[in-house]
């Protein structure tokens, strides 16, 4: 990075690119316009409109679980030979979104891209809510899902223990620990910020419970000495563990003899994969919620266009993934990968490997253009696209392999219920009433590292001498 | 020492970032120890300027990896080759490549939970009250001022000569903090 690049970053930032945060703005102002949003008493209506429609999908969600619990996995469209449908599909989806969060708070912070301030804490808060969904789909999809405490090590009297050489369970233990930490991370970076709002709280219930969050923060100058140590750390520690968790999901594919899953170019276009759809799904959400809540300030154009740069490469190594893909399966002379292949393009389930390869691959292309990248309605339509694309794909590499691999006297078709998709459904109402929580009851921009890039934090000891 | 018991210090408070440091300095060096400086953001030269020296917390936190790292592997180890020893396709009971993930997983989770935890401990956290809350003025320390606190246990402490110290440094405000 030159230093002009370094310049560039910094609030101050003179022609040409926008600025990370938008002039004229001070420690006090910048405090207030954020925490007034969590603080404000009147909650807006467009809120609850948003709310109430999220706790809606939800609640479709609990009845669809519900009745799996009383009937049992026979109600969704799952069979022999596709015994991995939705759960899985929607398992990958939910977690590759999930990758976002990490990766811009712990990659970025670590290759001090100031830009990334702004958006990571709802990219973190994100990543949470969305392996919260994750989580639900293996448990529901054990059959039992009372007894999926037995994939834990744990001295029982059963006198069993977990097949450690399985891909199921590394999963088990990625997932729980990638959970644990973006929860740690979010929480360390939300603590300074828990004691700005209890210092302005006006409400006595508020000034309790976000006092007890903040632990009694001070802000004294040892501890956010080791705090900063902390959270670089954890920025350390969470940057090979984002890289895992989806490397670990592809595994569960990949250690398989199934083709079109028994692939070693899975790990690195999984987790270029995640990354996409992570992105995809912050710029969904941090369109709007800009535009509602006026925060063009601090999300400025340039967020959208770093992130929608950031689309496009991930975008270009999942496109190279599939076409490696379509060619080892040629190549490689395997008739089964070759039939695999040729089966995707051509046959039952061919539209769908076509509309992912339009969603994933020729619309973000648009992306390339700058007047694009600036125009916040064109951004949010391709992020949306992205986001289907990508579920299409966890659906076609799940279904596809499986329906049609070794004996064609086993072949069969996998088609989907209502309940499969009320189960879906379901955790996008999950995780957007999570977030609507989140966004009405913290706050959404990290203040105190807001305060931190404005020009006014350079400590500059000449200027004043006492 | 009668004044301990119902004071905590003497408090100044400053605009800006740059005030702050710099009076942290002069502080230090006219021989103040005991006293802490607070800030509405991380400011680097501050810890500086306050004479402390590194935290302990990489070492916690590099022992606290490798406790993941060893006891991840030796829990697989003890429940593949020890309590439940299974026979997959002839493969040693002592697979290790395949026990390498969950291994990782492990490293890296004793190892965040020793940083935030250890961060916590070693900043003496949770704490729900503190003495320098008692300065109303305080609460602006999470919004845009800048404060440094003299603790009467600091040896050199004294009520007028600290005060009169305070007051070079052009705070805005200089207050006595109640114990």
């Amino acid at each position: 990075m030159t230093p002009a690049d370094q310049d560039s970053n910094r609030a101050d930032v003179g022609s040409g690119t926008p600025p990370v945060i938008a002039p004229g703005h001070t420690f006090g102002s910048v405090t207030d316009k954020i925490s007034a949003i969590v603080l404000t008493r009147k909650t807006p209506i467009g809120w609850w409109f948003g709310f109430l429609i999220a706790f809606a999908l939800m609640n479709v969600m609990m009845v669809a679980i519900t009745y799996l619990f009383v009937k049992g996995t026979g109600i969704w469209g799952i069979n022999i030979p596709v015994g991995w449908g939705f759960a899985i599909v929607n398992f990958v989806w939910w977690i590759g979104i999930g990758h976002a969060g990490t990766l811009i708070s712990a990659i970025l912070l670590l290759l001090k891209q100031t830009w990334r301030t702004s958006i990571n804490r709802f990219a973190e808060a994100m990543t949470l809510f969305a392996v919260a969904c994750a989580g639900i789909f293996p448990i529901i999809h054990t059959g039992r899902p009372w007894l999926a405490y037995w994939l834990f090590p744990y001295p029982n009297t059963m006198g069993v223990w977990p097949q450690f050489r399985s891909p199921l369970v590394w999963d088990v233990f990625a997932v729980s620990t990638y959970a644990t930490v973006s929860l740690l991370f979010w929480y360390v970076g939300l603590i300074p910020d828990l004691a700005t709002l209890r210092d302005r709280s006006q409400s006595p219930i508020g000034r309790v419970v976000y006092g007890m969050l903040a632990m009694g923060w001070r802000g004294s100058a040892r501890h956010w000495h080791r705090y900063e140590t902390a959270y670089l750390l954890l920025a350390g520690l969470a940057t090979p563990l984002v890289v895992s968790v989806h490397t670990v999901v592809s595994f569960d594919f990949a250690v398989a003899i199934v083709p079109g899953w028994h692939t070693t170019i899975f790990p690195p276009y999984f987790v270029a994969g995640a990354i996409y759809s992570g992105f995809a799904m912050v710029l969904t959400l941090a369109i709007p919620i800009r535009a509602i809540y006026g925060l063009e300030d601090f999300i400025t154009l340039r967020h959208l266009e770093n992130m929608a740069k950031v689309m496009l490469v991930t975008g270009l190594i999942v496109a190279y993934g599939y076409t490696i893909e379509a060619f080892i399966a040629w190549y490689g002379g395997n008739k089964y990968e070759g039939f695999m292949m040729w089966n995707r393009m051509t046959g039952p389930y061919a539209p769908v490997y076509w509309l992912l390869i339009c969603c994933n691959i020729v619309i973000p292309q648009a992306l390339w253009s700058r007047r694009v990248r600036t125009n916040t309605k064109a951004l949010f339509v391709i992020a949306i696209i992205v986001n289907i694309g990508m579920w299409l794909e966890r659906f076609i590499i799940v279904v596809t392999s499986l329906h049609r691999d070794f004996l064609p006297s086993s072949w069969g078709m996998y088609n989907p219920t209502i309940w499969d998709w009320a189960t879906f459904v379901g955790t996008i109402g999950l995780f957007l009433t999570l977030l609507f929580l989140f966004l009405r009851f913290l706050p959404m921009i990290s203040i105190a590292e807001m305060r931190a890039i404005l020009p006014e934090a350079k400590v500059d000891e000449d200027l004043r001498v006492i | 020492m009668r004044i301990s018991s119902t004071l905590y210090g003497l408090m100044a408070e400053f605009d800006d970032a740059n005030a702050l440091v710099a009076a942290t300095r002069r502080a230090h060096d006219e021989g103040y120890r005991r006293m802490d400086a607070y800030s509405p953001f991380p400011i680097e030269e501050l810890h500086e300027a306050l004479g402390s020296h590194h935290s302990r917390l990489p070492l916690i936190v590099l022992i606290g990896g490798l406790c993941g790292c060893v006891g991840g592997y030796a829990l697989q180890y003890w429940a593949a080759a020890i309590a439940y020893p299974l026979n997959v396709g002839g493969r040693p009971f002592n697979s290790w490549p395949a026990f390498i993930p969950v291994t990782f997983e492990c490293t890296i989770l004793v190892a965040a939970l020793s940083a935030v935890l250890g961060m916590l401990a070693l900043n003496g956290l949770p704490m729900p009250h503190h003495p320098v809350f008692n300065v109303p003025r305080f609460a602006l320390a999470s919004r845009n001022r800048f404060f440094l606190c003299i603790e009467v246990k600091d040896r050199k402490f004294d009520l007028e000569s600290t005060r009169r110290f305070l007051e070079t440094l052009e705070p805005r405000e200089v207050s006595t903090v109640a114990d």
